[in-house]
């Protein structure tokens, strides 16, 4: 494994007018870890992830993959947007999406083949998907269009993924099957990073963790920076599910407040 | 009219043969750049292109007092490029909407070219004569050499379509991702924009600046009717655009003093209502009759399993049952007496006394099975 980071961002200021959305974010992500960005509604989560894909102007700061710049190392990166960014009625299936994650390998004007197609197959099968194919993408749950993005972000073959929020709208069980796609991701030597939103989960499904809220809060192992403290730092005083003198305790089932509930 | 004579001249007649070639190049141009408009959600572009390249054709000829089609068209071409980038500028620096920069710049370009062609059709000399022919559009007008030159821009623009089909595809389903990919989206986006400019200022002569975005949306929403498959789609639009263009110049130039624009939307609609009505999944009746065939599907399904379910609390698969017990367990659905008699006649329940009914064997298996495919179906994800 590379001792190097995966991703470095520093001093990354992104602002839509006059409003910052992250302000002066430093953010160092090892190599090989599964990593949640958590914080508030509007606290920068997505543009975080959309500044190191370079998908927002920003205002300062420059971002690294491994050290060197992201367009020298475009390649390296996989990319889950949100599923609600795409028109699922466009006029194409399960496969095709799918096989749009080798494009950018295939370089100008060459159309997929084989295979391309046979890796399509093969992700699908990874996220069970495979009697979906044939599919119109029209015709697809929520969930399923969350595992299409992830098929097609698989055959990106990359080293550092960037996902924004894949649980979202999708059933206990595709959830629980996703979290173990990402940790066989993380096993092989990837970096994950998600842009999460439940809370409840952050510890069992993750070993790295970014507390945000248009600042960095805190970022590092989930056991060292996931406590009451930062968290209330990031949501305010608005968040009560952690037990009282336990800072890294677990989450108390009957005091359930994800941020969604707020 | 005289439909058979029509056809004849089709082939033989030069005039009318050179028409309907430039109606079709401009049908197939625009139908199949059109689509992608339609998938970007840009229906509304290529309205406001071809209404600000009234201004563009009036100063064309206004500088240069040609009314050569080559230098109208980049007339044409260079005010709707000067329209979509106000558009865009508009949209980035200030607070406006896309819709509303769109119709601010749409009316003020297409206001000021009929001020144009107004001062224009003043001047004492006769060369202005026809220009306002690009209003309503003439397909009779079309020479030889225009549809040449509309079949060299047309050509080329399906050509680049083709060569950049997994970008245009990718650009329109996807663009944050084409960006992640490495894909210049910006550049794309232009070349993409420019070849529906080149669509656009291909039938302006011959569909006129007002009905011209007919052209553009109208095939390609009537293709997406009919099928799934990008590919088939800008086909399917591409010969949608030249069906309603051929049809509609046809019409016009059979017509003294009709105008084609007016005629090819004429023709384009019916193909639109058609496909609205008709297209299998997507089409209104089918998935009326869809609807209303689930529905009888449903009702059948509930009585053979109000009467499985009575089966069961008696013990006994043959026990009959009132008619108004059944009236009673569909919860006031009506037609149970209908269904009864529909299911008789397939042999999947039976009258034991008037008014009193039992499942068969048949029917007994068959409430089984659909209850089970709909427990199956729930475990599905």
């Amino acid at each position: 494994m590379n001792s190097e980071a995966a991703i470095t961002v520093e001093d990354l200021t992104v602002a839509y007018g006059e409003k910052p959305v992250l302000w002066d974010v430093d953010l160092t992500v090892p190599s090989g870890v599964l990593m949640a960005i958590i914080g508030p509604n509007g606290a920068g989560k997505t543009t975080l992830i959309k500044a190191v894909l370079d998908l927002v102007n920003t205002a300062a700061g420059q971002v690294l993959i491994y050290g060197e710049s992201y367009q020298k190392q475009r390649r390296l990166v996989g990319y889950v947007p949100q599923r609600g960014s795409v028109d699922w009625d466009f006029p194409t299936n399960v496969k095709d999406v799918v096989m749009m994650g080798r494009y950018g390998a295939l370089g100008w004007l060459k159309r997929p083949g084989r295979q391309e197609r046979d890796m399509a197959l093969a992700a699908l099968e990874k996220v069970g998907m495979s009697r979906y194919a044939e599919r119109q993408i029209s015709q697809l749950s929520g969930g399923q269009q969350q595992r299409v993005f992830l098929a097609r972000a698989l055959v990106q073959d990359a080293l550092v993924y960037l996902m924004d929020e894949p649980f979202q709208g999708v059933d206990a069980t595709t959830e629980r099957a996703i979290v173990s796609l990402l940790q066989e991701l993380r096993a092989q030597g990837r970096t994950v990073v998600v842009v999460h939103h439940d809370l409840q989960t952050v510890p069992e499904y993750f070993d790295w963790t970014a507390l945000l809220n248009v600042r960095l809060i805190a970022s590092g192992p989930v056991q060292e920076v996931f406590t009451e403290e930062n968290l209330r730092l990031t949501y305010g005083g608005r968040v009560s599910f952690l037990r009282h003198g336990e800072p890294n305790g677990a989450p108390e089932a009957e005091k359930r407040t994800g941020e969604r509930g707020i | 009219m005289d439909v058979p004579g029509l056809f004849s001249d089709l082939f033989f007649d030069y005039t009318l043969r050179t028409i309907a070639l430039g109606s079709a190049i401009l049908g197939i141009v625009s139908g199949a750049l059109g689509s992608y408009a339609v998938l970007r959600k840009q229906s509304l572009l290529g309205d406001a292109m071809s209404h600000a390249a009234l201004p563009g054709i009036a100063l064309a000829f206004l500088l240069t007092g040609s009314k050569m089609p080559l230098v109208l068209i980049v007339g044409a071409a260079a005010a709707g490029w000067v329209a979509t980038l106000f558009i865009m500028s508009i949209v980035n620096t200030t607070r406006v909407k896309y819709d509303t920069a769109l119709g601010m710049v749409l009316s003020v370009f297409f206001g000021f070219g009929l001020v144009l062609l107004t001062i224009i059709q003043k001047r004492p000399d006769a060369t202005q004569a026809g220009l306002d022919k690009f209003l309503f559009g003439q397909a009779a007008a079309l020479l030889e050499r225009d549809v040449v030159t509309m079949g060299i821009l047309g050509a080329s623009a399906i050509l680049i379509t083709m060569l950049l089909w997994k970008e245009f595809k990718l650009l329109s389903f996807d663009p944050d991702f084409a960006s992640t990919l490495g894909f210049p989206v910006r550049i794309l986006d232009i070349i993409l924009t420019t070849l529906i400019v080149i669509a656009i200022v291909l039938g302006l002569q011959t569909v006129g600046v007002v009905l011209m975005s007919a052209m553009i949306v109208a095939p390609a929403a009537s293709a997406r009717q009919w099928t799934d498959n990008l590919g088939i789609m800008i086909i399917l639009s591409a010969f949608f655009g030249a069906l309603a263009g051929i049809s509609g110049a046809l019409l016009s130039a059979s017509v003294p003093r009709l105008p084609t624009g007016p005629t090819i939307v004429v023709s384009v609609s019916v193909i639109v209502i058609v496909s609205m009505l008709l297209a299998p999944r997507r089409g209104i009746l089918w998935r009326w009759w869809r609807e209303r065939r689930q529905r009888g599907r449903l009702r059948l399904e509930g009585i053979l399993e109000d009467l499985y379910s009575l089966a069961l609390e008696h013990n006994d698969p043959g026990h009959a049952h009132s008619l108004s017990v059944l009236r009673l367990m569909s919860a006031g659905k009506g037609g149970v007496e209908k269904s009864l008699e529909i299911l008789s006649e397939r042999g999947l329940v039976r009258a034991v006394r008037p008014g009193e009914w039992a499942l068969t064997t048949a029917g007994l298996e068959e409430a089984e099975k659909t209850m089970s495919e709909r427990s199956g179906m729930s475990d599905e994800r």
